[in-house]
């Protein structure tokens, strides 16, 4: 029935494999654009087929073994891929976000050198994202797991001439190799603690059918699961190791909407629901996860509020959304993390793809007045909503989906997410405190955003000012499609306290979703409980709370655009300081960086050069200074030869006498 | 026939020898083309031995060989005897298959006495071959000090500007050992003797069984080991490795590092650890701790180099290190991942001295800072870069990965899970040093005008390289075909090792049937709550 699953990764594959190897000489874009479109879309409707076959089956757990990969010992490991309603909706987003990106490539990456490479990368990068979704065991995912890392390496690196942009790539990858180390530990311990039971395995249904053999809330647990948190924070920028987010934006604005948005930045989040039974088992490391989450989700928002170039406002607050989903999976609300990843995944994407429709009007305009400024300045912009109207109300609605306005997307996942993070057996004011703090600077920055580019005055240089276009169709219809989605996609977790008043409204995503989460929350009694009044209470105060954010906005960049000047003239250090980003990065250099390099230096030129060396060096010294020295005794003259025996007949017999 | 088979494919390249030396000197198309030649029909002579399916099932040594060779009445009696088991099988595998890439990438490389070189090319075949193959200790010591003899002259003729010092240091650091260990086989021979055993010459079968003393052990176990870290090499005996990678001509740097370092891993999994196991228990924390800080140290040495065959040549120290972390382990997955990164480290890093190989053709030289932008003037060069780097890091997909994850599973597993740990960080390390060169060497402006005209890869180069890539993905994708065949031997080494039987836990059947039994398990604890909703 789902035997034919590889085909969802096959397709793009094949897609990457011809654009890579003949894009060069295909060169007609139209032609390599068409071949990775279809080939994400071939997909993409093969994972319609199964999503709608799933929806009907009474069997919601599917596992289809391609062949063997690794068979040693008690190593046991399959290309194995696994259909269930997680990964189905997995699918569906990757497939279709890709399919729509891919498409909107064609015509953002028109004229760009190496056009043909962008969408191989981008095909390669839907495989490995797909085989991480789908994978049935620990490997198969990691397999796509550091697939889409490469992907997201290469495309980062895309404008490889430009250095920033192949260091931010290097970046990314090495940081999330730190992260990668705590997923293959948390692997080795799972294998080998599980093993110890008598069952060697990293199948994640066999995981999830075994976990009871370790010990609920011990040690063993929380360790594995802190291990591959660890690798969570990597893949999906979190405290510590969220670094590399910021400045991956130096990609293509398509790769930062698919890979830095929409997919590649969940799958940590992903991979905790994936394994959730094992992480319910581990209280603390939830506990854990969810101030990290919390943490995150704040401290990303404050940078978010100075940054003046717009895909990294954008890019800070994904670090926020991402932190989001953290706090709700360490507080239990499975299906609210997964919720908000999807609404994520559609509100983020459209405001990167909108902000690279303005980036491309904008470079458009100064390309036109041979102007050197730079197209990503939100200084430079403003009043862009009469020029690029499509663009704006797409923005616009995808903004006030991200603020919690209601019954947009967003609205309705990130209220849960607090709600949960409250209320929740697992839960704690705190959390809820620090996610409403996240929320209000949301609404903030991200109007800020709005205002400083679409409304007030244009600040644009006044010769490329009059020449800033509507994008064309091929980039605003995937607009249009991610700003409905964005706009309606909640509907498909309407919570029941709202539901029941309006016809019973069913809570369409937690029914589906609750053959993988349920029978978790039962066992480690994780609940959301509170009276419905309660609820309906703290939804209103997140409302308020981003209609101040948006109101404060307001105030500051539209009635009073003098006011952020005032502010920051006096708060200079604390401006400065949310800026410069903390100064994070700078603190790394020098307690990591910095260090690693002096170490290796020193182990060289001392270790390898001074002291092993110098020890084989001085060996080979002293056996030729003494041949040189003893070279004298070889003389030739027999005379000389016969001294010598002679003095050593006088010295054996001397020895012979005194002894 | 194949009774014979591993004589023929050992000793024919010595036939090419002799081949090569009447031919005139002055025709090097000819000579490299009949040393291809030679190199190419000794990889199809040893085709047989891949396909054998007898390596699924058996351990034991197949193909055996045995004459008697010098004897000396009673006192002394050496016996040529050699046989094949799944785990020398993929190295000798690996050698057959080197060698005619190493004979192909010397084609515009090598002008000078290109008699000599090819020559000793076909010497050196047949001593890597045989002492993979011995299974008479004394024999295998004779293969083994014989693969110096040419290994010296390649670097010390045909080498780099610093090529004596190189050549005179890879001789002494080997030799030193070698002689140790010399001393420490005939000191076992007279031991077996002494004890009124029925030995058979040197045969190692025979010496397995040799209970020796295990304070005796210790001191026989330091020469074995000392010698073969030496090899190896494992820190800090590795210093000798820089020099020779970076002065040796790129076919030279092709089989040092795709094969002979090997023979000091080999050493270890075939003589040293089987021969010696009580030493092996006191000595492992020790050695298994070297291994480690070979990989972090290898790594951030490497790190900081300015040239880039001294950069893989660090790289080479640091994979090692998880060579021989994973024969330490001790266990059917740690020692099988060995025996596959032996392979792997062969194909990868062999493939990175050709490629280093390649642009030093073109521009004379090998430093960092000499390049940057290659990616636009040299875009197949750059993929193919991209993907030997990739498989020296250890990419999922990648035969590294395969390797390094079954290396570090296999050692978590044992009782150096520490170790394991500590050398997980080196995944880290790999990325770093490997990247940065990368993007040194590829990226960036291309405005040194020196690389402003540099071309592509031709089709010679292109039929170089491609044969590695093809198994850079194979063993990443599909790496039973290889595993399969050792597992056996595996097990059997791990037995002689330690005297257990290795844990063969198939408990997790992977056919069809098992996805549908956990399927049954999940869905079961599932589908009561999902029911409970919908209705």
């Amino acid at each position: 029935m789902y035997d034919k699953l590889w085909l969802i990764p096959l397709f793009p594959f094949v897609g990457f494999l011809i654009n890579g190897l003949l894009g060069k000489k295909i060169k007609n874009e139209k032609v390599i654009g068409a071949i990775g479109t279809l080939a994400i879309f071939s997909s993409f409707v093969v994972s319609c087929k199964y999503f709608l076959q799933l929806l009907e089956d009474s069997n919601k757990v599917h596992e289809v073994v391609v062949t063997s990969w690794m068979s040693v010992g008690q190593l046991q490991v399959d290309w194995g891929l696994l259909l269930d309603p997680l990964s189905a909706l997995m699918i569906m987003n990757v497939t279709g976000l890709a399919t729509l990106i891919t498409f909107y490539s064609i015509g953002y990456m028109h004229g760009e050198e190496g056009y043909f490479r962008f969408f191989s990368y981008l095909n390669l990068f839907s495989f490995a994202m797909l085989m991480l979704v789908l994978g049935s065991n620990a490997l198969v995912m990691f397999v796509g797991w550091e697939g889409v890392g490469l992907c997201s390496y290469l495309l980062i690196g895309y404008y490889y001439e430009k250095k920033s942009a192949s260091d931010a790539g290097k970046k990314a990858f090495v940081v999330n190799r730190v992260g990668d180390f705590g997923f293959l530990l948390g692997l080795f311990l799972l294998f080998w603690s599980l093993g110890q039971k008598g069952v060697w395995t990293i199948r994640f249904t066999e995981i999830a059918a075994n976990a009871h053999l370790l010990e609920n809330g011990g040690l063993i647990v929380t360790i594995i699961t802190l291990c591959f948190f660890l690798g969570a924070t990597g893949k999906s920028a979190q405290i510590p190791l969220y670094t590399w987010l910021p400045d991956a934006m130096e990609g293509p604005t398509p790769v930062s909407a698919l890979i830095h948005a929409a997919t590649m930045v969940t799958a940590g989040v992903y991979m905790i629901a994936r394994m959730n039974g094992l992480f319910a088992m581990a209280p603390d490391t939830m506990m854990v996860i969810a101030i990290v989450g919390g943490a995150t989700a704040l401290f990303a928002a404050t940078i978010g509020l100075a940054q003046n170039d717009i895909k990294r406002v954008l890019a800070y607050s994904t670090v926020s959304q991402l932190g989001y989903m953290f706090l709700a999976m360490g507080v239990g609300a499975f299906t609210a993390g997964i919720f908000h990843l999807l609404t994520h995944a559609f509100f983020k994407a459209c405001l990167f793809l909108g902000s690279g429709s303005v980036i491309h009007g904008m470079h458009h305009a100064y390309h036109h007045a041979h102007l050197d400024d730079d197209p990503q300045d939100m200084r430079n912009m403003g009043g862009l909503r009469k020029k690029m109207p499509i663009t704006f109300y797409t923005f616009l609605f995808s903004t006030l989906a991200i603020s919690g306005i209601p019954f947009f997307s967003a609205f309705f996942s990130k209220d849960e997410i607090l709600w949960w993070s409250l209320s929740s057996t697992r839960g704690h004011w705190a959390l809820w405190l620090m996610g409403a703090l996240a929320a209000l600077m949301t609404a903030f920055y991200m109007f800020r955003l709005v205002f400083m580019t679409f409304f007030g005055e244009q600040k644009t240089d006044a010769r490329a000012k009059d020449h800033i276009p509507e994008s064309p169709l091929v980039i605003t219809l995937p607009l249009m499609i991610l700003a409905a989605l964005a706009t309606f996609g909640g509907l498909m977790g309407v919570p029941h306290v709202l539901g029941q008043y309006i016809g019973h409204f069913p809570n369409a995503i937690e029914n589906f979703l609750a053959p993988i989460f349920e029978h978790t929350q039962h066992l480690h009694h994780i609940e959301a409980h509170g009276a419905a009044a309660t609820e309906f209470t703290f939804m209103g105060i997140s409302v308020g709370i981003a209609v101040v954010g948006i109101g404060l906005a307001w105030l500051m960049y539209c009635k009073k655009p003098q006011l952020p000047g005032l502010i920051v003239a006096k708060f200079p250090a604390l401006h400065r300081a949310i800026y410069n980003k903390w100064y994070i990065d700078e603190f790394y250099d020098a307690m990591v960086v910095n260090p690693t390099k002096k170490l290796g230096t020193t182990l060289w030129l001392i270790f390898d050069v001074r002291l092993v060396d110098g020890l084989v060096n001085g060996v080979a010294w002293v056996v030729k200074g003494s041949g040189r020295a003893l070279r004298y005794t070889q003389t030739g003259y027999t005379h000389n030869y016969a001294m010598s025996m002679v003095a050593g007949v006088v010295a054996i017999i001397a020895i012979y006498v005194f002894n | 026939m194949s009774e014979h088979l591993l004589s023929l494919m050992t000793f024919f390249p010595i036939l090419g020898m002799l081949i090569v030396l009447m031919l005139p000197k002055g025709n090097g198309g000819l000579l490299k083309s009949v040393t291809l030649v030679f190199t190419l029909i000794t990889f199809v002579i040893s085709m047989p031995l891949a396909l054998d399916p007898i390596f699924k099932t058996s351990g034991a040594m197949h193909y055996t060989e045995f004459a008697e060779w010098i004897s000396v009445g009673n006192y002394f009696q050496m016996n040529y005897s050699v046989g094949i088991d799944g785990i020398s099988l993929w190295l000798v595998m690996l050698t057959t298959f080197i060698m005619p890439i190493a004979v192909l990438s010397t084609w515009q490389a090598v002008t000078k006495n290109v008699k000599g070189y090819m020559a000793l090319m076909l010497l050196l075949e047949t001593a890597m071959l045989g002492a993979f193959i011995a299974l008479d200790l004394f024999l295998f010591y004779v293969f083994w000090e014989l693969m110096l003899i040419p290994m010296y002259f390649m670097i010390g003729i045909w080498g780099g500007a610093n090529r004596i010092y190189a050549a005179v240091k890879f001789f002494i650091y080997t030799a030193v050992g070698s002689l140790l260990m010399l001393v420490a086989i005939i000191y076992i021979y007279y031991t077996a003797v002494n004890s009124g055993m029925d030995i058979n010459g040197f045969s190692i079968a025979d010496f397995y069984n040799l209970s020796l003393d295990p304070e005796l052990q210790k001191w026989l176990f330091l020469a074995f080991a000392l010698s073969f870290a030496i090899k190896v090499p494992m820190f800090p005996v590795h210093t000798w490795l820089a020099d020779a990678h970076t002065e040796a001509p790129t076919a030279g740097s092709v089989i040092l590092a795709a094969v002979m370092l090997k023979m000091g891993t080999y050493g270890y999994v075939r003589f040293a650890m089987p021969l010696f196991p009580d030493a092996l228990k006191y000595y492992l924390p020790y050695l298994a701790g070297l291994a480690v800080i070979g990989i972090v140290y290898g790594a951030l040495v490497a790190m900081m180099q300015k040239d880039v065959k001294k950069l893989v040549a660090y790289s080479s120290v640091s994979h090692l290190g998880f060579v021989m972390l994973g024969i330490f382990a001790l266990n059917t997955i740690g020692v099988s991942g060995a025996v596959l990164q032996m392979v792997n480290h062969g194909v990868s890093t062999g493939a990175l001295f050709l490629i280093v190989g390649f642009i030093y053709e073109r521009r004379h030289t090998r430093l960092i800072s000499d390049f940057g932008g290659l990616s636009k003037q040299m875009p197949v060069f750059a993929t193919i870069f991209m993907i030997v780097t990739l498989s020296s890091i250890g990419l999922p997909g990648t035969n590294g990965f395969v390797g390094e994850f079954m290396i570090l599973l296999g050692a978590f597993q044992s009782e150096l899970r520490w170790f394991a740990v500590i050398a997980t960080t080196g995944v880290i390390l790999a990325a770093v040093y490997m990247l940065w060169m990368f993007q040194r060497v590829m990226f960036g402006k291309l405005d040194n005008p020196k690389n402003q005209n540099l071309k592509d890869l031709s089709f010679r180069e292109l039929c170089v390289v491609a044969p590695l890539l093809i198994f850079v993905f194979w063993i990443g994708v599909y790496p039973n075909t290889f595993l399969e065949k050792m597992e056996p031997a595996v097990n059997q080494m791990i037995v002689q090792v330690t005297g257990e039987q290795p844990v063969v836990v198939k408990a997790v059947p992977v056919a069809a049937p098992a996805p549908v039994h956990a399927e049954e398990a999940v869905h079961g604890h599932a589908e009561e709550p999902a029911h409970g909703h919908s209705h």
